[in-house]
């Protein structure tokens, strides 16, 4: 027993054994409904621009410094991990960007309503899917035709 | 005279206190309303800086350099870089005060986190500004 908290937890059962109480709900047994995965996802995809800035840095830097630098910077970009990471940083981009449209719409009092709770979340992912499919198919396009 | 003596009743704070718009913590209002303001500011340079980067695209150094360079492009990226670095380190703070108990960890990792965001900016500032002088 480690504080009082834990004390809280500890109880007896009908024939005097101590057992520890239940939890409940727990997260591992709990169906996330959508509103709960649009706003962890929010902040999930916060942390990973966070990181994801670095490679923004170190573009901008790698251009600053010379072609040597650059290329290093690109091959990186181009190899199978560096894609992949910057797939999720483009689909993180865009979800933050949407669901940030939508914290900003909330600061002003709108998208309380009930029914329209669930549609909307699903809007933020639908629109993150989009964008980040039209980016990369954009891309590809450039790249290729 | 009966109106006003059931308005206060019902505020429960001095004039003051309501003015300046402070909870019990006495600080937070600006750091929430930074996030806000940096947030928006980020909508239209994000969707920028997307659609200049997919200009870019097979663009070599001298080009890239070239375009960062440029007047407008420069004052943008500066803009994103100063903006994105300021926001970050906003939002990153209330999440280790959310999930970090220990309060010297906290602490130490807030100021890591705002020193870190500021020399990333400043590190990308100088690149930008030396495209400027270079191209």
């Amino acid at each position: 027993m480690k504080d009082v908290q834990d004390a809280l937890m500890v109880a007896r059962t009908s024939d005097g054994r101590l057992v520890r109480r239940p939890l409940s709900p727990h997260a591992g047994i709990y169906r996330w409904p959508i509103t709960m995965v649009a706003s962890i996802l929010n902040r999930i995809t916060a942390v990973a621009l966070s990181v994801g800035s670095l490679l923004l840095v170190w573009w901008l830097v790698g251009a600053a410094e010379g072609p040597a630098a650059f290329a290093h910077v690109q091959g990186f970009i181009a190899s199978p991990i560096g894609l992949l990471l910057l797939l999720g940083w483009t689909a993180s981009l865009f979800y933050h960007l949407f669901a940030g449209l939508r914290h900003l719409a909330w600061d002003l009092g709108y998208g309380f309503a009930k029914p329209t709770l669930n549609p909307v979340s699903w809007a933020v992912l639908g629109a993150t899917l989009v964008a980040t499919a039209a980016v990369w198919i954009a891309a590809y396009v450039v790249m290729e035709g | 005279m009966a109106a006003e003596h059931k308005e206060r009743i019902l505020v429960m704070r001095s004039q003051l206190g309501r003015a300046r718009g402070l909870g019990a913590a006495h600080a937070g209002a600006e750091h929430w309303w930074v996030e806000r303001v940096t947030a928006l500011a980020l909508v239209p340079l994000t969707v920028w800086f997307v659609i200049s980067v997919l200009g870019l695209l097979g663009a070599d150094q001298p080009a890239v350099a070239a375009w960062a360079g440029r007047p407008l492009n420069a004052a943008l990226l500066l803009a994103l870089v100063f903006i994105t670095f300021h926001h970050t380190q906003l939002g990153l703070q209330v999440v280790y005060e959310d999930y970090i108990q220990t309060i010297m960890l906290r602490h130490f990792l807030v100021l890591a986190t705002k020193g870190a965001c500021l020399v990333l900016a400043l590190m990308a500032a100088v690149a930008v500004i030396k495209m400027c002088i270079t191209h």
